[in-house]
């Protein structure tokens, strides 16, 4: 079966390798030979939607739906939980903080957040509008179930 | 009221924002809940991080052949279930939809042609014209116009390969690992100091430790894993201190008591103000120094590792001299007296407060110090002179090798220390620290290897910049690059780089994943297999060995590095390689391919395919028909096994979350030197620097001495490049991630609210950054996380399209060869 999936994904995942006949492969700086320099982009605006994304995964952290700018996180202070700890959530309708947050490095509970967690931006990260350079062909585990399924229907 | 109107909006706008988003992966809608355990158990397998040297353990969940999901090991000890934001989205970095999949060769009219176009090949044909240009090469010029970067990114079983195909097969040392860049100098600094690399200490020391003192190292963005451990500690207990030094603001300063920005170079200064101040106030452990160190007067003026006709090196009196004499404590003491606060302090331009401050942590015998350093202190024109001025701190007073007294080295890279520096990918090593150098050291290498006596060249191999000037000048001529991105990673691109891999006389392979900046400078382009495709080991900066199963195939066509080694080898015969006069004396050899000598050598191929555990695939070992990364593993562990570098058994490794060596009976070591805990201490003592022979480590005289480069009116900026949170080195796996990406997609000019406005410039405006080497073009930015002083600006090189080292300085640390990427001189101007 696993290598069924591989040829299947293979269609998403490989790219035509006629596409390489050029000199300029380099995905990621399309368009400008080595030695020259581009127009950089635009500065990327943030996205301030509020609009929570699908995880990508269970254990992903959440991105950040709104800016972030000029909050305060230090050792003095902290916004993020001025909207994001057990207590605030009532009044801000913001996600909680998650409860694995308040275990410390010997797995349990702790009366508040782990220190060890403290710096939310080190693993929640907002986002920008820019575009991709290079699309990337996860696939959502969601997915695979079905084809896993639809497989065992046709055995 | 307001904030239900708010929610109401918001899923209005959710649902609109789905249905626009039609044709993504996962549907909208909440799928009914699936129970059935065939369809939802995933199968989780442990594996390092691919990314930085905190070495964080990382559960991987696959499926149906993919990986689905990653999150941090709640066994690990490391990270105890944490990733940093790159760590998270692991599972993501294989499917970049332009993996590599086929070689890629330039051709015109369908022959390789350096000014063609690239066109797919099969691997044969990929290995005819390598096989070809290695032996025409070979031929006309001998082993010294071979050469091979490697990566501190190299499995420790690739690495070996890797060192054995071009230090035993093509009999030539000019291998080097793009650890040169970011370990060289804290190698050399170990060395001299200690004679023995890598720290004495380990992460425990973060839960002993009442104060930090970061140098040059911005933690939070660049081991952030580590940094929760010292963000647990200092927050938990407020008696905890935390220091920052750098020569910019930074996100590590947001934790910091004692905050401090000093004008580069001077942490020279500084380091030895404190060595001052600890001998003025009479806080040296005089116990401890009388029975443990020495102290020796290093050479000065040493010059900066630029090319010996630069006038910079024809003026200095002791070029790339590591020379010392012996002194006394009493003569240090002298050395060090006229760096009083008050110098120190005008120097730097750091607060004489603030300075007395951190020298207070180090000199109070109660406050348990651990130093973290990293590329502020490695990348470095005297980046081993400021590792031995750490080391002085810190042996001065005793606090050393001892829970939470710990001079704590940083890398940067998941294998610098496990591959590049412990099997000795470099120019001038062996593994377990032996070198090229040495007769004896060759003649162990040649007897584990099985090899003829002197097999293995004496001489020292060409350095990383090294490698580059001599692609430049016409003397490497062919040339493999292993899992990195060196186009975009090393200095002076525009007058070294680039000009060498397109020089008409060289023919360059670069292996990667994907086509990177790199590979588009090579003639011949190998896909490769990465990360949990293959079967691998890392070591990370606490000497912790970690393993990992192939967990995953790889996108058809693409192969290991470790198997691109060796099936390459057998293109090759010993009459071939190797001169008469060995073969002669050792005619078994004769007509074995290197393959056969170097792998199939009863070590290598020692173990079967069924030593391989069950329910994990092995595209190496399946193709080579043994288990090959158990036999390289065996054979390397050799080196250091009975010698203060022992690995445990290949087995326990696949089960554990990593052993840090020595691993003794079975048992790591935590605290090297120290005789409570390490094995290796001799005749009972507190502590054995056991690495010299009299037992005693260094404390080292050495002085200010100023950068290569300084701003002057033409180029008035000091530019330090350096990384992100988001992306990990030059952006090949974290720039695919969209979510990393669109985190932070773009370099940016990072300077002063005040040079911005005295330029004109406004925040998000074009800017050229020039040198006199070279320019890029980029956008100020004057807010964000880091803040830089007048006159300095700080360029990230994760991007592809600012390729900021096409600005920089090929100056390196005459000593170590490390490149200081932090300082250098530009002018900023409006586009």
């Amino acid at each position: 079966m696993k290598r069924i999936v591989l040829s299947l994904f293979a269609a998403v995942s490989l790219l035509s390798a006629a596409a390489f006949a050029a000199d300029n492969i380099a995905t990621l700086r399309p368009h400008t030979p080595l030695a020259e320099n581009g127009t950089p982009a635009p500065m990327a605006k943030p996205v301030n939607s509020d609009l929570r994304q699908v995880r990508n995964y269970p254990e992903q952290p959440p991105l950040i739906p709104h800016t972030i700018e000029g909050y305060q996180i230090d050792k003095n202070s902290n916004k993020c939980l001025t909207c994001h700890s057990r207590t605030a959530v009532e009044v801000s309708q913001a996600p909680m903080v998650s409860i694995t947050h308040f275990m410390n490095r010997e797995n349990q509970f702790l009366a508040s957040v782990t220190p060890r967690r403290y710096f939310c931006n080190q693993c929640h990260v907002p986002q920008t509008d820019a575009k991709p350079l290079v699309e990337n062909g996860f696939i959502d585990v969601d997915a695979v179930i079905d084809y896993v399924k639809s497989k065992e229907g046709t055995k | 009221m307001s904030g239900i109107t708010r929610r109401d909006v918001i899923k209005a706008q959710a649902i609109a924002a789905a249905a626009a988003a039609a044709g993504i992966a996962v549907p909208a809608s909440a799928q009914n809940l699936i129970t059935d355990a065939n369809l939802t158990d995933l199968k989780w397998s442990k594996a390092p991080c691919r990314f930085c040297g905190t070495g964080c353990s990382i559960m991987v969940a696959t499926k149906a052949g993919r990986v689905v999901a990653t999150h941090g090991d709640a066994e690990a000890e490391v990270n105890r279930g944490l990733n940093c934001v790159k760590g998270y989205f692991l599972s993501k970095i294989m499917y970049g939809k332009d993996r590599l999949t086929t070689p890629l060769l330039r051709k015109k009219n369908g022959k390789f042609d350096k000014n063609g176009d690239f066109e797919p090949v099969s691997w044969d044909e990929a290995f005819d014209i390598m096989a070809e240009k290695w032996k025409a090469t070979l031929k006309a010029k001998g082993p010294k116009a071979v050469g091979m970067f490697g990566s501190g990114q190299w499995t420790v079983w690739e690495g070996y390969a890797a060192s054995k195909l071009m230090k035993a097969g093509f009999r030539s040392n000019n291998i080097d690992p793009n650890a040169r860049h970011c370990m060289a100098s804290a190698v050399v600094g170990f060395i001299r100091t200690f004679g023995i690399d890598e720290p004495m200490g380990c992460y425990d020391d973060f839960e002993h430790a009442d104060a930090f003192v970061l140098w040059g190292s911005n933690m939070a963005e660049m081991h952030p894993i580590l940094w929760t451990r010292i963000a647990d500690r200092r927050l938990s207990h407020p008696h905890v201190k935390v220091a920052v030094l750098s020569t910019y603001t930074h996100r590590s300063f947001d934790l910091a008591d004692i905050p401090g920005v000093f004008t580069p170079q001077t942490d020279l200064i500084i380091a030895n103000y404190i060595a001052n101040h600890i001998i003025s106030t009479g806080a040296v452990n005089q116990d401890f120094v009388s029975q443990h160190v020495n102290f020796r007067k290093g050479a000065q003026d040493i010059g900066y590792g630029l090319r010996p006709d630069n006038p910079l090196e024809m003026a200095a009196a002791n070029a790339g001299s590591g020379d010392s004499e012996p002194m006394t404590l009493e003569e240090f003491a002298e050395f060090v007296k006229p760096f009083t606060l008050e110098f120190a302090a005008e120097k730097s331009g750091v607060p004489k407060e603030t300075l007395k401050q951190i020298a207070e942590l180090y000199a109070d015998p109660k406050v348990k110090v651990m130093s973290l350093w990293t590329m502020g202190v490695n990348q470095h024109t005297r980046g081993v002179w400021m590792n031995n001025l750490l080391y002085n701190i810190h042996l001065l007073t005793g606090k050393i090798a001892e829970p939470g007294n710990s001079p704590f080295s940083l890398t940067g890279q998941p294998s610098a220390c496990g591959t590049a520096r412990e099997v000795g990918t470099f120019a001038h090593r062996l593994p377990a620290d032996l070198v090229v150098t040495n007769p004896a050291h060759r003649e162990t290498a040649e007897t584990i290897w099985k090899l003829p006596t002197g097999t293995v060249p004496d001489w020292v191999g060409a350095h990383a910049v090294l490698q580059n000037r001599k692609l430049r000048d016409g003397e490497i001529n062919v040339y493999w690059v292993q899992v990195n991105n060196n186009m975009q990673a090393a200095p002076n691109m525009m007058e070294e780089g680039l000009p060498g891999y397109r020089n008409p006389d060289n023919f360059i392979v670069v292996s990667d994943a994907y086509p990177t900046v790199t590979a588009e400078a090579a003639d011949l382009v190998l896909p490769t297999a990465m990360w949990v495709e293959k079967e691998g080991a890392y070591g990370n900066a606490e000497r912790r060995t970690q393993f990992w199963h192939q967990l995953v195939e790889a996108p058809e066509g693409a192969k290991s590095d470790l198997w691109q080694l060796v099936e390459f080898s057998k293109r090759f015969t010993t009459d071939e390689v190797w001169p008469a006069e060995i073969l002669d004396a050792n005619p078994d050899y004769k007509g074995k391919t290197l393959y056969q000598v170097l792998y199939e050598n009863g070590n290598v191929n020692a173990f079967p395919n069924e030593q391989r555990a069950e329910g994990y695939g092995n595209h190496e070992a399946e193709d080579f028909g043994f288990y090959i990364q158990k036999g390289l593993f065996e054979e390397y562990a050799t080196f250091g096994r009975g010698h203060g570098h022992d690995l445990g058994a290949f087995d326990t490794y696949h089960e554990v979350r990593g052993l840090r060596w020595p691993v003794v009976d079975g048992k790591e070591t935590k605290w090297r030197y120290n005789g409570k805990f390490d094995p290796y201490v001799r005749n009972g003592a507190p502590f054995d620097f056991y690495g010299k022979p009299d037992g005693k480590a260094v404390v080292f005289a050495l002085p200010y001495e100023p950068p290569a480069e300084s701003p002057d009116d033409e180029f008035p900026f000091w530019l330090s490049t350096g990384r992100v949170l988001e992306h990990w080195h030059s952006g090949s796996m974290t720039q695919r991630v969209p979510e990393l990406y669109k985190a932070v997609p773009d370099a940016v000019c990072f300077m002063h609210p005040d040079d911005a406005e005295a330029l004109g410039l406004r925040r998000g405006v074009e800017v050229r950054i020039k040198s006199r080497r070279g320019e890029i073009i980029s956008r100020v930015e004057t807010r964000g996380r880091n803040r830089p002083p007048k006159g300095l600006v700080f360029v990230p090189w994760f991007d592809a399209r600012q390729l900021i080292n096409k600005v920089t300085l090929d100056a390196t640390d005459p000593l170590s060869k490390q490149t200081d990427f932090k300082k250098c001189a530009v002018r900023i101007e409006a586009v």
